[in-house]
């Protein structure tokens, strides 16, 4: 386990490289210059010009400018967000419990949700529940987010008036952030009704950013469950006299996870991907707005830290699924 | 009295391709503390019908049955959640291919202890003793290190005495055995099939042993019954079974055993497969495949009584020759042709 383990990490490190050379030729291939867009309308002369592009490192070489970025990297320093002047590494501290915020509930509803769905799917294989649940999935599935969002919020928030349209919590309510999630936050702060408030402005969000990773599990668990049900040790433990719930609950199930274990792993890079739209749409105040705000203002640094940082995450998590992997299967473990 | 009791059982499988009857009418009993044996090519229908007896189809099954009776209850009428109380206690059964019939995602000890659980409600230091004992009666060396082990750390062999100690967990009435070392290597499969007839003989229980091994027929059984496209074609005891076979398929059967074949290059086989949906033949489904075949044997077929064996055929072998057969006549017709 600990081989593999440091085997993977091995494999982290030249990743890493390459997605700080795509983050870094990614948004500079992007036409548009941050110096002007900071200067707006006014404009400026050309020699404030030259001196900020001094200042920012702008002037010099593009490959001598990523090694001094590769060379920050290594030191832990990611750079300096061009429009707001603070650390990108602080600035993704401050945001990004709002976004694990919002994936883990969409996650933990996808999953509680979907992996139930398929296994009924399956259980009832060709009925109209199989039907229903895989039709839905299917279009669940081919969802537009952005579509799917606004379309939520037209009917929830606009014509049944339950849900607010964006941001984290009711400006009503204010204090410090502790853990800086919003639910728990909430909570700590001991002000009425700000804990339902976060929650209030959770749901739309969450909902819309579950949906294709719901789609997904539920697929992938009817499947995994199909194939799993047909197996001889099913057979066996139906043989000994145990309960339907007991065979399919725990003996197809526990060998059915072992595939979906890895397909929800898959989905937390789609759930961050989702995250960017689905923050967007709600101006949820996660690294998803940011990374798009930043685009659009050519925020160089951002950028390149932002995205290494989500890449980072992403393999930090498909390890964590190795692992559990190799736990839920003995035949790994051993 | 049986403990076992099955009159004309049938099981019909509804497929893409319209209904098919995979078991015709079986009847089979079976005593406490006597080994019955199954023996048939693939495909005609031993599986299924004791996994309906055991009520392990799928729901594309629909069985009939004059009578199915176990322990004097009747197993045709019961709920299946009564049913579930009978088996894997009184009446259990080991499957061909032990190594994927164990769950790879738990311990052999839980395995067992589960079982137990189920049926006799033990608490776990009763179920750990008793799941000792098991595994140590069916030969496992180390037991109590065994208990922590993973299936895939197991070999073949290692796996179906996994399997037997499953099965026996409860010490059943009525052990269905279905091709229990048709998976393993030849030298494992005399240790499995001499621990299951010791098993059989300390516990005076009814053992059902599927095989389409004569071999290994010779070795164990009392009494056999020979299964053909789904319908018993003979039965007899084992000894009268090898000495004069009456129905034709039985006699090839025999005739394919390595050692009666002594003597010549290869084995002989019996040309041809078992008729499946398509191609079943109008009355004797061994018709296609006989060498005795005629045309009364594409109209209809005759069931003989015990004295031969209950044999499903027209001309019934005694002594390798099949009675009353048109040919009788015509074979001596041929011989006084070679003879001038
Ligand atoms: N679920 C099913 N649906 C349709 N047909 C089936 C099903 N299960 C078995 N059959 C068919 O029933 C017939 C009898 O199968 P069965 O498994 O009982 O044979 P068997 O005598 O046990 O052979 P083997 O020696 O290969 O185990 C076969 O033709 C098989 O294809
Ligand atoms: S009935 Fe005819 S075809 Fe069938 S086994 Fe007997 S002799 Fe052969
Ligand atoms: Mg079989």
């Amino acid at each position: 386990m600990f081989r593999f383990a440091l085997s993977r990490l091995a494999l982290i490190v030249p990743t890493f490289i390459g997605v700080s050379i795509v983050a870094f030729a990614f948004i500079r291939l992007l036409p548009g210059d941050p110096i002007m867009l900071l200067a707006g309308e006014r404009g400026m002369s050309a020699e404030r010009y030259a001196e900020l592009q001094a200042e920012m490192g702008f002037d010099r070489p593009i490959v001598a400018q990523y090694f001094d970025y590769l060379l920050g990297l290594f030191q832990g320093d990611l750079g300096t967000s061009i429009v707001t002047k603070r650390p990108v590494l602080e600035e993704f501290f401050t945001l990004f419990p709002a976004t694990i915020e919002l994936a883990f509930c969409a996650i933990v509803l996808a999953t509680t949700i979907g992996i139930p769905l398929g296994v009924l799917a399956a259980v009832k294989r060709g009925s109209w529940i199989d039907q229903t649940v895989m039709g839905t999935a299917l279009v669940g599935y081919s969802m537009p987010i952005f579509w799917w969002g606004l379309l939520l919020i037209i009917l929830f928030s606009g014509t049944l008036g339950w849900t607010p349209v964006s941001g984290r919590i009711s400006l009503m309510y204010f204090f410090p952030p502790v853990t800086g999630f919003m639910l728990i936050d909430s909570l700590l702060s001991g002000q009425e009704g700000a804990f339902t408030s976060a929650l209030s402005h959770l749901i739309l969000p969450t909902v819309v950013l579950a949906t294709i990773p719901l789609a997904v599990i539920a697929r992938q668990t009817r499947s995994a469950m199909l194939e799993v049900l047909g197996e001889d040790y099913v057979r066996t433990a139906r043989s000994k006299g145990l309960s339907p719930r007991r065979v399919i609950g725990l003996h197809a199930l526990r060998n059915a996870m072992i595939p979906v274990i890895t397909t929800v792993g898959l989905q937390v890079g789609v759930l961050l991907a989702g995250a960017i739209l689905t923050e967007t749409i709600f101006s949820w105040p996660g690294i998803g707005k940011w990374m798009v705000d930043s685009v659009f203002r050519r925020d160089y640094a951002v950028v390149q830290g932002g995205l290494l940082l989500i890449a980072i995450i992403i393999m930090f998590v498909n390890l964590i699924v190795d692992m559990l992997y190799g736990l839920i299967n003995p035949r790994i473990r051993h | 009295m049986p403990i076992l009791d099955i009159q004309n059982l049938s099981v019909t499988f509804e497929t893409s391709s319209g209904p098919f009857k995979a078991v015709d009418g079986i009847t089979l009993s079976v005593d406490s503390g006597e080994i019955l044996s199954i023996v048939g090519e693939s495909g005609s229908g031993k599986s299924v019908s004791m996994l309906a007896l055991m009520g392990l189809l799928p729901w594309t099954a629909t069985i009939t049955a004059d009578r199915m009776q176990f322990a004097g209850q009747n197993l045709a009428t019961m709920s299946a959640r009564q049913r579930r109380k009978i088996i894997g206690k009184d009446i259990s059964m080991i499957f061909q291919e032990p190594m994927s019939s164990l769950n790879p995602c738990f311990t052999v000890g839980f395995q067992i202890g589960e079982t137990l659980r189920q049926h006799l409600g033990m608490d776990r230091k009763a179920r750990r003793a008793r799941t000792i004992e098991l595994l140590d009666l069916v030969g496992i060396p180390a037991p109590e290190d065994r208990l922590s082990t993973f299936p895939h750390q197991l070999s073949g062999g290692m796996s179906q005495r996994v399997m037997i100690a499953m099965a026996l967990a409860c010490k059943p009435k009525l052990l269905i055995a279905d091709e229990p070392t048709t998976a393993l290597d030849v030298t494992i499969q005399a240790q499995i099939l001499d621990l299951l007839v010791r098993l059989q003989k300390e516990t005076d229980m009814g053992l059902i042993l599927i095989t389409h091994d004569m071999g290994v027929v010779a070795e164990t059984a009392e009494r056999v019954q020979v299964q053909y496209a789904g319908q018993k074609v003979e039965e007899q005891h084992v000894k009268a079974l090898f000495r004069d076979p009456h129905h034709p398929y039985t006699a090839a059967l025999l005739a394919a055993l390595p050692e009666r074949a002594r003597g010549r290059d290869r084995l002989p086989s019996i040309p041809g497969v078992v008729p499946g949906p398509s191609d079943r033949p109008p009355a004797c489904l061994f018709e296609p495949r006989c060498t005795f075949a005629t045309d009364l044997c594409r109209q209809t077929v005759k069931r003989q009584d015990e004295a031969l064996g209950q044999a499903l055929c027209n001309y019934p072998l005694v002594a390798g020759r099949p009675q009353n057969h048109p040919s009788q006549s015509h074979a001596t017709d041929e011989t006084r042709k070679e003879l001038t």
